[in-house]
């Protein structure tokens, strides 16, 4: 009996299948499948959806990808995937993946903003890039140059964009998708702990008795890590307890011995109940770790008045007219706002009371130290009557049910000997107070001594594969260069362009063009180009009519570099075909420091080559002269002129950006050989393949010649070696599982500032003289002395080695329902699909299971409105309204009052819906709330 | 050894039989079909709409009018969002290549499930009672949709990929009546140490077969799918009730103390018959 190709797959499958499950296998069938099998190459590699990083293994034959199985040698899934990591094999394979460069034309071949799409070739794209980046440049210096990023870039891929647009161009309108995903998170660790991400690491939830989920549905958005915690709970489901803290119900209340559903917002009176508790109980139960507190922590509080991140009165599309009478009911509150009966009670320490007129400036970091008293003080309106009468989130609930659930969740926490875990993803993140919050937790985690500890922390979960190892390590962040130096800070710049060979003074120091302010300066016409890299800013942002209408209507140009054609690449006037994530080599950074890499499986579709090879291939169209001029920015800094530097340091005004950035002396010490890593691999951007795709000079691309990925890998590694940040070489991670950084002697780090676990740790300590810890972050160390009304004493004193505990009032959201938009309105995703649908929308059977978004509501508001399951409602609110079909039954059961639509589905394009507000300190917006009302269709 | 996949009915070549019987009647336009009815059988996979009467009675009373159907299509809730036109409807009335009685309503899950609407248009237009109206209302005289009964989700744990521990419940969460109909067995994955299986199971008892898990499944072929209830479930016996289970009498409540005799081959002959038959000894 002879086999066919597709019976070969098909049987391949069957044996892995029936392996699975122990079933034996007809000895034809196997002996076919080995046959098969003989011609497949698995290698491993990083799932390409969140932030929970599973490794897989990939097999490859005839130059596709033909099978997916999860690496029962990676540590954090053992062999199992979700749907989405299932189905990473079909991914790239879409039958309408972008091949060529597309540039809107007219007939006569010209670039036209009003034209149709027509390819062109990759010379001609740059040619465009070229002119109109140029063009920016002169209009308004670098920062009319921006660049959507994201943290689902390679960490190679996020490099080369960082250092092009800060070294090159010296712009800091480089900010990622991750912004609208952690940065709130981020804020909280630089806040508390003086270095970015989380002290814990996955191994807590083996190790811990509780779980509390606090704005995540992880049942959905981290189901691996779920099943971890089903495990975890089956192994003692007496003594592991679980809690589902969150707006409406979801699957992760499935598993939990309490559910808490709280009202938009009020997450920060529960931190305030629980701490409360802590603090007040404290005499009479002894539960404060008070040695750990002294020896470890210092007090400290912000200003309150800092608004909500939206537009400001004086901002020039305001002033033009472009926002209406409506918008402006909300946008207002940026300026001023009445004090509420609702957060009169939580302000009253901070000298506010009920209609009193709180006047905001603009978001700050600025924080001081306080007693531990004044942080009493600020718990004081906490008490279990006021937290339980804001906080009740579902009204149907009896309060006092409501009361005796807050009670256990903090009798939880404080219980001597139990181990807590506290989880957050976008409901602590994406809110317009989403950095309190995240110290909150640290809060209550530091005074029970339950922080960086085996099985007890405060830990936020990451949303994007990369958010941790690309935006927030590699920094591709406006104000952020690597390893969590800052571009604010003159030693951190110098250090920079030390490594990177430029002059003294290159990098731009006023890093303000975040995500929200890249839409807003196109909108009000200072960025007149913009290149989105792997995200889709047009489709994720809030108020996105103005975003889309800027782009299409104004003088700008916009690039898309993808691998699927999505909203921005629609809005766009160029759009590239990118190499998709097993068609390049690669790095991801997952929620817990695991760096994983993986090795290039296959050659691109079509023309479709890596974002690393568009950045370097953009650099050779720029010289000295073109990017190092003097240059005097918005708010009157003056960038020097760098040209007498760069010739004393070999350079001339010809010299272009990519013989400096990426084709220097270092970069071609990296060798192409044929050894491991490289043997037997392809690798595009440094060798060519076979394609011989047309290049930016309309050549055959034969590659750069020397290891690419190995050179901008190991610069930037450079950066965090000895501080903290340690990454193992290049070479070490494609032999191993991923590693958790600070990799010290080889060895990963399982808990930072934990003496016992992380060798920094270990070596502050030593100057300390403590035992057990030491948070030796170094940001923001060194404060001045105060209360919560404000600083008394400028003078700083230094509090190295130590955290913080932060005074926060509960604040109410700039929009909330009201008599005309009378429900709130949350946004998130589903299991099914990734973001906004780019990839996974083209898997068939994903796109079958979940083909629209719903607009889940609770079955007596759509009575009330008079709409049937499954009927068409618009959801509107101030800035816009969509139509969706809405669900009363299945995964996710609001509360009366309100609606949860996901935004993956451009057809329910739900941020347009959306409010742009953000969390003034994190600038990450609140997708989570706004008021909308709903009607029949 | 694997075992070649069995077909559930063997009936295949019946099928084939009543197709020649279907595309005949289609070229004589249906004038004499309900003379044909009891011939022209549909297959017993067939999956009829909420309310349908047992097959046999079903067949003797629909008039195959469509008025189901059109209620189906045209019901407020199957908007087209985009163009405002009806979406393809669950209910379709058969056709000659259907394997389905022609002219006779039915649907296909992984085409289009039932959305199991709370007013039930196509049972309450239906003229004759085919759709049994009091099948789907309550105690209180509403209409319910959860006494819907068009057939059960099986699961056939080889291909389901949530028996292998991948994390996948598409079709619990896609389930209307979501931790009733289908519930989560948790067990733990002993080979990974740290994962739990999320399987998901059935409840005979809520599950309405409205197919939305067959839609959403993500195998390449559904791994859960509907199939006639009297097709899919088993029945243990009326005599034995569940000890630890305080509802499980109502299972049994037909049972009846008129005819408990039990007969077997051993029992038919009779006692004095048998008792006069001797014994050999020799």
């Amino acid at each position: 009996m002879s086999l066919s190709r597709r019976d070969f797959l098909k049987n391949s499958a069957a044996v892995a299948a029936a392996g699975a499950v122990g079933i034996a296998v007809p000895q034809e069938a196997q002996a076919a499948a080995a046959k098969a099998e003989s011609t497949w190459r698995w290698d491993k590699a990083a799932c390409r959806f969140c932030g929970t990083g599973c490794g897989i293994m990939l097999a490859t034959t005839e130059g596709r990808i033909v099978a997916v199985k999860g690496d029962p040698a990676a540590p954090v899934n053992r062999g199992l995937n979700c749907i989405k990591g299932y189905f990473n094999a079909k991914i790239m394979y879409g039958a309408d993946r972008l091949k060529t460069p597309l540039l809107r034309m007219n007939d006569k071949g010209e670039f036209d903003k009003q034209g149709k799409f027509k390819p062109v070739s990759w010379e001609r794209a740059f040619d465009e890039m070229e002119v109109h980046i140029k063009k920016a440049l002169k209009a308004s210096g670098p920062e009319g140059v921006g660049v959507f990023a994201s943290g689902q870039y390679t960490v190679m891929e996020g490099y080369a964009a960082l250092k092009m647009m800060k070294g090159g161009f010296r712009s800091n309108a480089i900010d990622p998708n991750a912004r609208h995903c952690m940065a709130s998170a981020v804020v909280g660790f630089y806040q508390t702990f003086g270095i970015d991400e989380p002290s814990g690491c996955y191994d807590d939830i083996e190790l811990t008795d509780t779980i509390v989920s606090w704005g995540s549905n992880m049942a959905e958005m981290h189901p691996i890590l779920w099943s971890r915690v089903t495990d975890r709970k089956l192994s003692n489901p007496d003594r592991v307890k679980v809690v589902n803290i969150s707006t409406y119900t979801h699957r992760t209340s499935d598993l939990a011995d309490i559910e808490i559903i709280f009202s938009p917002n009020t997450d920060l009176a529960l931190w305030n109940y629980i701490a409360r508790e802590i603090v007040m109980r404290d005499d009479a139960e002894k539960i404060i770790d008070w040695d750990f507190v002294k020896q470890h922590m210092v007090f400290a509080v912000g200003p309150v008045n800092i608004g909500y991140g939206l537009r400001r009165s004086d901002e020039k599309s305001v002033k033009d007219g472009k926002y209406t009478t409506l918008e402006m009911e909300t946008i207002s509150k940026e300026m001023e706002k009445k004090v509420s009966a609702k957060e009169a009670p939580s302000l009253e320490p901070y000298g506010y009371k009920e209609g009193d007129v709180m006047k905001n400036i603009p978001g700050t970091l600025d924080h001081w130290e306080i007693s531990f008293e004044e942080y009493k003080k600020s718990l004081a309106p906490y008490t279990l009557e006021y937290t339980a009468k804001i906080a009740k989130g579902d009204p149907n609930e009896d309060i006092e049910v409501f009361k005796k659930k807050l009670q256990a969740l903090a009798d939880l926490y404080i219980e001597k000997g139990r181990k807590v875990v506290s989880f957050w993803t976008m409901g602590m993140n994406q809110h317009t107070r989403g950095s309190w919050v995240n110290t909150q937790s640290y809060n209550v985690h530091f005074m029970l001594n339950k922080q960086a500890k085996p099985g007890s922390g405060a830990f936020s979960l990451t949303g994007q594969p990369s958010a941790c190892g690309t935006a927030r390590e590699v920094g591709t962040f406006c104000h952020r260069l690597p390893a969590d130096m800052m571009v604010d800070n003159p030693e951190h710049r110098k250090i920079t362009e030390k490594g990177w060979n430029v002059p003294d003074g290159t990098i731009n120091p006023i890093g303000n063009q975040h995500i929200m302010k890249i839409h807003r300066d196109i909108e009000d016409g200072v960025i007149k180009f913009a290149w989105v890299n792997v995200c889709n800013p047009y489709q994720d942002t809030a108020s996105a009519s103005h975003w889309i209408k800027a782009a299409r209507e104004m003088d700008n140009f916009i690039v898309t570099s993808d691998g699927y054609p999505g909203i921005s690449a629609k809005v766009s006037d160029l759009v590239l075909p990118s190499a998709m994530i097993y068609e390049k080599w690669g790095a991801y950074g997952n929620a817990e420091r695991r760096t994983q890499h993986w090795r290039q499986q296959v050659l691109p579709v079509g023309d479709a080559m890596s974002d690393t090879w568009q950045w370097i291939e953009l650099s050779k169209r720029f010289t000295v002269k073109d990017v190092w001029g003097a240059s005097t920015l918005r708010d009157g800094t003056k960038l020097p002129d760098l040209m007498q530097a760069a010739k004393k340091m070999g350079y001339n005004e010809n010299t272009t950006m990519f013989d400096i950035l990426f084709a220097n002396k270092k970069a071609k010490s990296y060798k192409l050989t044929d050894k491991f890593p490289q043997l037997g691999y392809d690798d595009t951007d440094s060798r060519g393949d076979s394609r011989n795709v047309l290049g930016s000079d309309s050549k055959p691309w034969k590659g750069y010649g020397f290891m690419i990925h190995e050179y901008l890998f190991e610069e930037y590694a450079g950066f965090g070696r000895g501080h903290g940040h340690d990454l193992a070489p290049f070479e070490v991670y494609h032999k191993v599982r991923g590693l958790k950084w600070p990799v010290v002697d080889g060895k990963e780090t399982q808990w930072r500032f934990n003496v016992k676990y992380d060798p920094y740790a270990a070596k502050a300590a030593k100057e300390t003289g403590a035992t057990d810890f030491a948070f030796y972050g170094t940001m923001a160390k060194a404060l001045s002395q105060g209360d919560l009304m404000g600083v008394k004493d400028a003078n700083k004193k230094s509090l190295k080695n130590k955290a913080k505990i932060f005074a926060r009032p509960y604040m109410d959201p700039p929009e909330m329902p009201d008599a005309t938009y009378d429900m709130w309105l949350c946004t998130g995703r589903v299991l099914e699909h990734w973001h906004s649908g780019t990839m996974t929308m083209r898997v068939p059977e994903l796109f079958r299971a979940v083909p629209e978004a719903l607009c889940y509501m609770h079955p007596t508001d759509a009575k009330n409105k008079g709409v049937k399951q499954g009927e068409l409602v618009w959801v509107d609110s101030r800035r816009g309204k969509v139509k969706a079909r809405v669900e009363t039954r299945g995964r996710n059961r609001p509360p009366q009052g309100l609606v949860f639509v996901p935004w993956f589905d451009e057809k329910i394009f739900i941020n347009k819906v959306c409010l742009d507000a953000t969390c003034p300190m994190s600038k990450q917006t609140d997708f989570k709330k706004c008021a909308v009302k709903v009607y029949k269709a | 050894m694997i075992t070649k996949e069995k077909p559930l009915i063997s009936e295949r070549r019946k099928f084939f039989t009543n197709m020649a019987h279907n595309t005949g009647l289609g070229v004589m336009g249906g004038l004499l079909w309900a003379g044909f009815a009891d011939k022209a059988k549909s297959s017993p996979l067939t999956l009829r709409p909420p309310g349908a009467l047992d097959e046999e009675d079903f067949l003797r009373v629909c008039i195959k009018c469509g008025l189901c159907a059109e209620a189906c299509v045209n019901r407020p809730s199957n908007i087209n969002k985009e163009t405002g036109k009806p979406r393809p409807s669950t209910l379709q009335m058969a056709k000659a290549k259907d394997e389905v009685t022609i002219g006779t309503p039915f649907f296909k899950p992984l085409d289009t499930p039932c959305y199991m609407c709370e007013d039930i248009p196509c049972t309450v237009v239906c003229p004759t009672g085919a759709l049994d109206l009091a099948s789907v209302t309550n105690l209180i005289g509403e209409l319910d949709f959860k006494m819907m009964k068009m057939g059960i989700a099986v699961v056939e744990p080889n291909a389901c990929i949530a028996f292998w521990g991948i994390q996948c419940d598409a079709c619990y969460r896609a389930c209307p009546l979501m931790n009733e109909a289908i519930t989560l067995q948790y067990d733990r994955n002993e080979r990974t140490g740290k994962h739990a299986f999320l399987k998901p199971v059935i409840n005979m008892n809520v599950c309405t077969g409205c197919g939305l898990c067959e839609q959403a499944c993500v195998t390449e072929k559904p791994a859960i799918f509907i199939r006639p209830r009297e097709i899919a479930l088993g029945k243990p016996g009326d005599h034995y009730v569940k000890g630890w289970d305080s509802k499980d009498q109502e299972r049994v409540a037909n049972q009846s103390g008129k005819d408990v005799t039990t007969k077997t081959e051993r029992s038919e002959q009779g006692a004095s018959d048998y008792l006069n038959e001797g014994v050999d000894f020799d």
